[in-house]
C-alpha cells in the first residue's frame, strides 16, 4: 500500500512538474488523478504511456470501501471510450450515450453529474499502439485481481514475453500466491523468465525444469534454445528433453486415443447392455431397444424441465426415473406382443419393429419432432488436466465410471440375486425351472423389464453426450446388435469386452481413415467376423446352448 | 395335381397384371376431362409400386421359401437403383448446371478433374444392363458365400443384411465416394434417347416394369416348382435334415439369394427413372424392414402375396401420408404388431385364397 502510494505520488509529481506549462486543466474528482489524466488528455507519445504506466500503478483498491477507483476499471474504461472529457467543466466522467446525450457520472462513481449534450462532450484520443498498451496494462494488472483465474488469464498472456515483468514483482507474487494451480503457472513464468537469462547455469536450470512440462509453450521454448542457444551444454540439455518430450506426447497421444476408445466403448457397451439381457439372456430380438434408450433420454429433459432449478438433481434423479418408466414400458411390451411370440425369432423382430415406429412417432407427435435440450449440469462440464498435453473430459470421464458401475451392478443383480439366480435357471432350462417352482412367464417379464429398464439408464447418460431427439435411438441399435453378437450372446463379460474393444478399434482408425470410414470398416470387420464365428468372440457352452 | 393348381394361379396372376396394364394404358389415352381418365401421376405412381412389386417378390423369394430373412434387400435394389442413375447421369451430357460435358454437377461441385475409374462403361445401356444385375449379384454372392458357408442362419443372418445396408449406407454419404454423396444421382433427361418427362416415356417404364414383374415371376414360379424349389422349401422347414439326406444347402441358399439380389437390383432399375432421383436414403435399414413387412402383410411363401402386400401397403401409404401424414408410422406399426400377431399368413392366408396347392408347412424356429 505504501509502495503503491508512493509510485503514484512520484509519478504525480513527476508529471505535475513536467506539464507546468499547459493551460488547459483536466479535472477529475480525485486529486492524484488530476495530473495523471491531464498528461493522457494533453500529452503525446511517450508521456501518455507514462501517464498510463502511473495509472496502472494504482492498482485495485485494497478494500471496497476505498473511495480510490479501481485502476483495471478505469483502463478499461479508456480503453472501451466510457471515460470521456466534459468540455464545460474540464471534467474527465464516466459517460453512458443516451439518445443525444450523455449521462454523466463521476470518476469514483459515487456522483452523478447530470447530462449533457454529445457535443459538449468529447473522446479520448486513442490510436492503435495506445490499445494495444492499455490492453497489455489490463492483463498485467490481472496479476493482482482478487479471482484465481482472472490472475491465471493475465499469467498466460504474460507466458509468451516473460522479459515484460520485473523479477522483483515476480518473486513478490510467487511468495504471496495461496492457489495451487496459479501457482504453477507463476512458476512456469518464471522458469520462463530465468530461460532468458544472461548466465548459461540459470537457462541450464531452467531447462531441466522444463522437463516434466508438457504444455506446448514449454516444447516451443524447448525447441527454440535447442536451436539458438550460445552455450553448448545447454543445447545438449535441451536437445536431450526435446527427445523425451516426444516421446512423452506420443504416448500420451496414444493414451488419448484409448481414452476416446474407451469413452466409445462406454456408450457402446452402455447402449449394448440392456439388449445383452434381453436378446443374449432371454433370445428376444428387441428391435424397439434403441426407442427404450430414446425414451430415457426423454426422462432426462422431462425431469430437467420439471425441476429448471436444480440440473444436477434432476440428472442424478432422472436415472431411477428413467429405469422404472422404461422398465414398466418394457413390461407392457413383453405382457401385450412378445410373450405370444415365444421361440419365433422372426416374428419377434418385426413385431418389436413396429413398436418401435409406433414408440419414435409417439414422441414426434407428443413431444416434438425436434431434437429437444438437455443442459449439462456443472459437474459433468469440466476437463482434468493431466499435462499438457493430456486431458480427460470429465463428462465422458463419468459416464464411463456409469458404465462400469451399470455393469457391475448388473453382473452382481444375476449372479448373486434370488432374482438372478432364477433368470438363469429359465434361461438354461425353462421346463426344469418351472418344474422347481419357477414362475416362468413372470420371470420373463421382469427380465425383459430389466433389459429396458437399463436401455432407459443408457439414455439418461446418452443425453449428455448426443442430441436427444426422435431418431436418437435408431443410430444404436445396428451398434448394439453388432456388440451383443460380437462379444457372444448370453455373456454380459463378452459384452463389456467387446464394446471396449469396437471402441477402441474405432478410435484407433479414426485418424487414418476418417470417423465414417472407420465405423464403415469396423462394421465390414464385423459381418467377416461374424461369419467365421457365429458364436462371437465368447460363446457359450454346454447344453443351454442348444436350448 | 399341384403343378396344375399352380400353372392356374400363375395365369390369374399374370391376367391379373395384364389387365392393369391395358386399362391403365387405355384409360390414360382417354381426354383428361372423362371420368375413367388416369393421370399421368397415376401411371406414375403405379409403375413404382410395381418395381416394388418386384422387390417383394425378390425378398419373398428368400424368405417365403428358404426362411432367410434379409433385412437387407434394399441395398440390393438400391445398388440397382444407382447403376441406372450413373447410366441416366451419362445421358444428360453437357445439359447439367455447369454444362461440363465430361462430368456430372456433382463432380464439377467438389473441384474434381476426371470421371473416377469405376463410372467409365455407364455410358452404355448394355453395360449398366449388365451391371444392374451383376453388381447386387456379385455382392449377394460373396457375402452369402460367407455366411451360408460358415452356417449363420437366422437371426443372426438377418441382423449381418441389416449391418451390410447401413454399412452401405454409410459409405453412399460420403462424397469421396463419388457417388453424389448425400444428394445422390438426380436432375436425369433422357433414356435411350427419350426425354425422361414425356407421358409416352412414363407410360412405357410403367409398361416395362409391369412386364418385368411378370417375367420375374414366372421365373421364380418356375424355380420354385423345380427341384431347386422342392429343396428349398425343405431347408426353409428343416434345414439340418436336408443337410443330412446329402443335398449341398449353402449352393441352393448361395444360388437363390443371389438371384433374388439381382431381381432386386431390377427393381431398383426400374424404379429410379420413375421416380427420378437415388439417393443413400434407399439404403437405410427401414426401407429393407419396409419390404419384409409388405410380404409379411400379402402371406409370404406366395409370390402374388408378396405383390399384394407390396401394392397394398403402399397404397395405404401414399393415402395416409396425404390425408393423416402423422398418423403413418402409427399405421404401420400396428400393422407389423397385428399382422405377426394375428395373421401370421398374411392375406394370403385369409380363408378367401385358401387351397391345398400353397406350400404349406409352418417356419422352424431358428435360433
Amino acid at each position: 500500500m505504501t509502495l503503491r502510494t508512493a509510485i503514484v505520488s512520484i509519478a504525480a509529481l513527476y508529471l505535475l512538474i513536467s506539464h507546468q506549462h499547459v493551460q488547459a486543466e483536466v479535472k477529475t474528482g480525485i486529486n492524484e488523478l488530476d495530473p495523471l489524466f491531464e498528461a493522457f488528455y494533453e500529452g503525446r507519445g511517450d508521456r501518455r504511456t507514462e501517464a498510463l504506466d502511473a495509472l496502472a500503478a494504482l492498482r485495485p483498491p485494497a478494500t471496497p470501501i476505498d473511495t480510490q477507483p479501481d485502476a483495471r476499471e478505469l483502463l478499461q474504461g479508456i480503453l472501451d471510450g466510457d471515460l470521456m472529457f466534459h468540455k464545460p467543466s474540464s471534467t474527465i466522467v464516466w459517460a453512458i450515450k443516451d439518445g443525444r446525450e450523455f449521462i454523466m457520472t463521476s470518476l469514483d462513481r459515487t456522483t452523478n453529474l447530470g447530462r449533457d449534450s454529445s457535443r459538449k462532450v468529447k473522446r479520448l484520443k486513442l490510436n492503435n499502439s495506445i490499445r494495444a498498451y492499455l490492453r497489455q496494462l489490463i492483463a498485467a494488472l490481472g496479476l493482482y485481481s482478487d479471482n484465481p483465474t482472472e490472475r491465471l488469464v493475465a499469467i498466460e498472456a504474460l507466458i509468451d514475453k516473460p522479459e515484460s515483468i520485473e523479477q522483483k514483482t515476480l518473486d513478490e507474487l510467487l511468495l504471496n500466491e495461496q492457489d495451487d494451480a496459479v501457482m504453477i503457472a507463476l512458476q512456469s513464468l518464471s522458469t520462463r523468465k530465468q530461460l532468458g537469462s544472461a548466465d548459461p547455469l540459470e537457462r541450464l536450470a531452467a531447462v531441466t525444469v522444463l522437463r516434466t512440462d508438457l504444455s506446448s509453450e514449454s516444447r516451443a521454448a524447448i525447441v527454440r534454445i535447442e536451436s539458438r542457444d550460445d552455450d553448448e551444454n545447454v543445447r545438449k540439455a535441451a536437445q536431450a528433453i526435446r527427445l523425451y518430450h516426444e516421446k512423452q506426447v506420443n504416448l500420451f497421444g496414444w493414451a488419448e486415443t484409448l481414452f476416446f476408445g474407451l469413452s466409445l466403448g462406454s456408450v457402446l457397451v452402455l447402449a449394448a447392455i440392456g439388449l445383452a439381457i434381453s436378446f443374449g439372456v432371454m433370445g428376444v430380438i428387441n428391435m424397439a431397444h434403441g426407442e427404450l434408450i430414446m425414451l430415457g433420454a426423454y426422462c432426462s429433459w422431462a425431469m430437467q424441465q420439471l425441476m429448471p432449478q436444480s440440473i444436477a438433481a434432476a440428472l442424478l434423479l432422472s436415472i431411477p426415473v428413467a429405469f422404472l418408466l422404461t422398465g414398466l414400458v418394457g413390461i407392457i411390451i413383453e405382457r401385450s406382443v412378445i410373450r405370444f411370440l415365444y421361440g419365433r425369432p422372426l416374428e419377434t423382430l418385426l413385431a418389436t419393429f413396429g413398436i418401435s415406429l409406433i414408440l419414435q412417432q409417439m414422441v414426434r407427435t407428443f413431444v416434438s419432432p425436434q431434437n429437444v435440450p438437455v443442459a449439462n449440469p456443472e459437474f459433468m462440464s469440466g476437463v482434468l488436466q493431466i499435462n499438457g498435453v493430456f486431458s480427460l473430459t470429465l463428462n465422458r470421464l463419468y459416464i464411463l465410471a456409469f458404465c462400469l458401475i451399470v455393469f457391475a451392478a448388473l453382473v452382481a443383480l444375476l449372479k448373486y440375486s434370488r432374482f438372478g439366480l432364477e433368470v438363469r435357471a429359465v434361461s438354461q432350462n425353462r421346463s426344469m425351472a418351472r418344474a422347481m417352482g419357477v414362475r416362468s412367464a413372470r420371470i420373463d417379464s421382469l427380465t425383459f423389464g430389466l433389459g429396458a429398464g437399463i436401455a432407459g439408464i443408457a439414455g439418461v447418460a446418452l443425453s449428455q453426450l448426443t442430441n436427444v431427439g426422435p431418431n436418437l435411438g435408431q443410430a444404436y441399435i445396428v451398434d448394439s446388435f453388432m456388440v451383443v453378437v460380437f462379444g457372444g450372446v448370453g455373456n454380459l463379460w463378452g459384452t463389456l469386452i467387446s464394446g471396449m474393444t469396437l471402441g477402441i478399434a474405432n478410435k484407433l482408425m479414426e485418424p487414418w481413415a476418417g470417423a465414417i470410414l472407420a465405423k464403415i470398416l469396423v462394421l465390414v470387420f464385423l459381418i467377416m467376423f461374424i461369419q467365421k464365428r457365429p458364436r462371437g468372440l465368447f460363446p457359450q457352452r454346454g447344453r443351454a446352448v442348444e436350448g | 395335381m399341384r403343378t396344375g393348381k399352380s400353372r392356374l394361379s400363375s395365369l390369374l396372376f399374370i391376367s391379373a397384371v395384364v389387365t392393369l396394364l391395358v386399362s391403365v394404358t387405355t384409360f390414360n389415352q382417354l381426354p383428361a376431362d372423362h371420368d375413367l381418365h388416369v393421370g399421368n401421376f397415376m401411371v406414375s405412381l403405379l409403375g413404382k409400386y410395381l418395381t416394388y412389386a418386384i422387390l417383394a417378390v425378390a425378398v419373398d423369394l428368400v424368405w417365403g421359401y428358404l426362411g432367410i430373412l434379409s433385412l437387407g434387400h434394399a441395398a440390393f435394389f438400391a445398388l440397382g437403383g444407382y447403376a441406372m442413375g450413373m447410366y441416366l447421369m451419362r445421358q444428360i451430357g453437357d445439359r447439367g448446371v455447369y454444362g461440363n460435358p465430361d462430368l456430372p454437377d456433382f463432380m464439377v461441385f467438389l473441384n474434381w478433374t476426371e470421371l473416377p475409374w469405376y463410372w467409365s462403361g455407364f455410358d452404355s445401356f448394355a453395360f449398366t444392363a449388365l451391371a444392374i444385375l451383376l453388381i447386387p449379384g456379385l455382392l449377394a454372392f460373396v457375402f452369402g458365400w460367407f455366411a451360408f458357408r460358415s452356417r449363420v442362419n437366422g437371426v443372426y443372418l438377418s441382423i449381418i443384411t441389416q449391418a451390410l445396408t447401413y454399412a452401405l449406407m454409410l459409405a453412399f454419404f460420403r462424397n469421396e465416394m463419388g457417388f453424389g454423396g448425400n444428394n445422390g444421382l438426380t436432375d436425369f433427361k433422357d433414356i435411350l434417347g427419350f426425354d425422361l418427362r414425356s407421358d409416352q416415356v412414363r407410360l412405357g417404364l410403367f409398361i416395362a416394369s409391369g412386364v418385368a414383374l411378370i417375367i420375374v415371376y414366372l421365373l421364380c414360379d418356375s424355380l420354385l416348382r423345380s427341384r431347386l424349389g422342392k429343396v428349398a422349401i425343405a431347408i426353409r422347414d428343416a434345414e439340418d435334415r436336408t443337410r443330412f439326406l446329402g443335398y449341398r444347402v449353402e449352393r441352393v441358399k448361395l444360388t437363390l439369394f443371389t438371384l433374388s439380389a439381382m431381381i432386386a437390383g431390377l427393381a431398383g432399375a426400374l424404379y429410379v427413372p420413375q421416380v427420378g432421383i437415388i439417393n443413400p436414403g434407399e439404403f437405410s435399414p427401414l426401407n429393407s424392414i419396409e419390404v419384409v413387412v409388405w410380404v409379411a402383410i400379402g402371406g409370404r411363401g406366395t409370390l402374388y402375396g408378396a405383390v399384394i402386400g407390396a401394392m397394398g401397403v403402399n397404397y395405404a401409404k401414399t393415402w395416409f401420408t396425404g390425408a393423416y401424414p402423422e398418423a403413418w408410422l402409427f399405421a404401420l406399426g400396428l400393422l407389423f404388431v397385428l399382422v405377426t400377431l394375428a395373421l401370421p399368413k398374411g392375406i394370403a392366408g385369409l380363408h378367401l385364397f385358401k387351397s391345398r396347392n400353397k406350400p404349406t408347412g409352418k417356419m422352424e424356429p431358428k435360433t
